[in-house]
């Protein structure tokens, strides 16, 4: 009697946890929402999703989020385009090739980068890379999308890393016995056994890094150049959705048409991250079966 | 037994790990195109000594090998010797099936694709069709190739794996405890499917079974606390064996 009480308060706690996550996800849609819809009763939807100039203080104001959009598209592709094949090879790396000592620090120093704050990377970025890139390619500025891309791709490394690593470190040591006992090589065996039964991990981990890059702010606030003009290439100055929001948000008087159209960028963010996890679960389930 | 033609040879056959000694001088010839058994207590160093002759062991850290194993007359205890060749001529059986996690044909295309055995997609699949038919599981098998390997059962996954060695076409099949994992009906069939390989392979088996070792070997070899204790025929061991310890374990005294 005493244990089956027992029983049905966890039940009940584990039930009520779930419904607190999914309630929390939908009040966060309705908030913005509610905020976003009254852009809407003064400017229209089409110009907004479409509009090609982002003039929230000039007379008339212009709400366009296409340079935005752009931006962090820009910044995010540049970024998953670098850190994708960096960490999952770091991953192999580590959790194959790498000598038992070698390993612990190897392991132990992903673990340190993903414990750096973020706005000394954004520091690093300001200071440093910025401007060597600048020099390096002979561009008009430092502060462009690419180097953004860099340092995001640097935040989601660890992640990336640490959660293929797991995965491979999980593939089954009968699968390795047995490739080697048909003769093949230490590569063969990772790239076409140990590889594929630890894919579904593994695309977990790149789509966690992805989640990082695309939801990263400080960063790409303080690198990109912060202009939010359509870029022609990822080596010039622009601005991301978040960017645009963290650094409007101050002088956006409350209640304006200003303050509900940086309500309306982070419904799409939370839109397009969403839309994001919906495509990773699918390929996970795929990856799955 | 001295008329016999012998395939691999091991001379003064010393194995570490670390400093624990695991086989202790062993001289040890399995006969061509037979079926070997190794049988002994549990420990005593049956999948070590099978390890050795397809290499195995380099996986281990701290394995030292000393003296001598001669396959065809070639030394397999030698850094020079070509690993990927020698597991391809030595295949191996595990005691679980090992089947990867992909498509049954992907199981049987691995090592064609790392021997680079053959090319064509008509070829490959004649190629795959054979290696089925040779463990009987062409005709459940072909309607559903692209099935992942891991639905199979354990009998079926077993035999796959006897068929991804055979596809490579060995000359020695290392099997240690294949029916341990299986049901009594599919041991036997496993053990009847070993005598027709045993035609065209030199097959050595690891076995707890006595009775296994009994019904499906020519020959046997029994181990104890690393050492080769004695070597003939099936029927000479199990029958009238030469030393105590043999007669003791076939009788059932310790195991
Ligand atoms: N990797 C290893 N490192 C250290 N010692 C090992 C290792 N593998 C096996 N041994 C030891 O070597 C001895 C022989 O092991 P082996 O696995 O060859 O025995 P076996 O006869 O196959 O036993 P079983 O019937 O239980 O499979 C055992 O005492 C075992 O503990
Ligand atoms: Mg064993």
């Amino acid at each position: 009697m005493r244990r089956a009480i027992t029983e049905r308060i966890i039940e009940t706690c584990i039930r009520l946890s779930g419904l607190v996550v999914i309630l929390f996800v939908v009040l966060v849609f309705l908030f913005l929402l509610k905020d976003a819809v009254l852009l809407f009763g003064h400017y229209p939807l089409g110009q907004f999703l479409l509009g090609t100039k982002w003039l929230p203080i000039s007379e008339p104001p212009s709400f366009g989020i296409i340079p935005l959009l752009i931006g962090s598209l820009y910044v995010t592709a540049g970024a998953i385009v670098l850190c994708v094949p960096v960490g999952v090879i770091s991953a192999m790396f580590i959790a194959e090739v790498a000598p038992g000592p070698l390993k612990g620090i190897l392991k132990s120093l992903v673990e340190i980068l993903a414990s750096i704050p973020s706005v000394v990377l954004g520091f690093i970025g300001l200071v440093w890379l910025g401007p060597f890139l600048k020099d390096l390619l002979g561009l008009r500025t430092g502060q462009c999308g690419l180097t953004g891309s860099l340092l995001l791709a640097f935040m989601a490394l660890p992640t990336i890393i640490s959660i293929s690593e797991d995965a491979l470190a999980s593939v089954p040591k009968a699968f390795k016995e047995a490739a080697y006992g048909l003769g093949a090589t230490r590569w063969q065996t990772l790239w076409r056994i140990c590889l594929p039964a630890a894919s579904s991990g593994i695309i977990a981990a790149v789509m966690l890094g992805i989640g990082r890059v695309i939801g990263e702010t400080m960063v790409v606030m303080m690198v990109t150049g912060n202009s939010p003009v359509i870029p022609r290439s990822i080596t010039q100055a622009l601005r991301t959705l978040t960017a645009t929001i963290a650094s409007e948000m101050g002088e956006a008087v409350s209640g304006s048409e200003h303050y509900y159209a940086l309500f309306a960028v982070g419904l799409v963010l939370f839109i397009s991250t969403f839309l994001i996890n919906l495509v990773a679960d699918a390929f996970l389930r795929r990856a799955r079966q | 037994m001295d008329q016999m033609a012998v395939k691999i040879r091991a001379k003064d056959l010393n194995l570490f790990y670390g400093d624990f000694h695991a086989l202790q001088d062993i001289q040890f010839s399995v006969p061509e195109k037979a079926i070997t058994a190794l049988i002994g207590p549990s420990g005593c160093g049956k999948s070590t000594l099978l390890r050795c002759f397809n290499r195995m062991n380099d996986l281990v850290e701290n394995c030292r090998i000393t003296g001598s194993i001669r396959i065809d007359g070639q030394e397999v205890v030698d850094d020079r010797t070509d690993l990927i060749a020698l597991r391809k001529k030595v295949g191996m059986v595990f005691q679980r099936p090992n089947v990867f996690d992909l498509s049954i044909y992907n199981n049987l295309l691995f090592g064609l694709r790392i021997h680079r055995m053959v090319s064509g997609k008509d070829r490959i699949l004649a190629t795959i069709r054979w290696g089925l038919e040779q463990v009987g599981l062409w005709d459940e098998l072909k309607d559903r190739l692209n099935q992942n390997a891991r639905t199979l059962t354990l009998e079926q996954q077993q035999r796959l794996c006897i068929a991804r060695v055979v596809i490579l076409r060995p000359e020695v099949i290392l099997l240690d405890e294949p029916c341990s994992a299986l049901d009594p009906i599919a041991t036997m069939r496993i053990e009847e499917l070993l005598r027709e390989l045993k035609r065209d392979y030199t097959i050595v088996i690891v076995t707890h079974n006595m009775q296994q070792a009994a019904r499906v070997s020519d020959y046997t070899g029994f181990m104890y606390l690393g050492r080769l204790i004695e070597f003939g025929t099936t029927s000479q061991v199990f029958t009238n064996p030469r030393d105590r310890l043999t007669e003791n374990y076939i009788s059932g005294q310790f195991g």
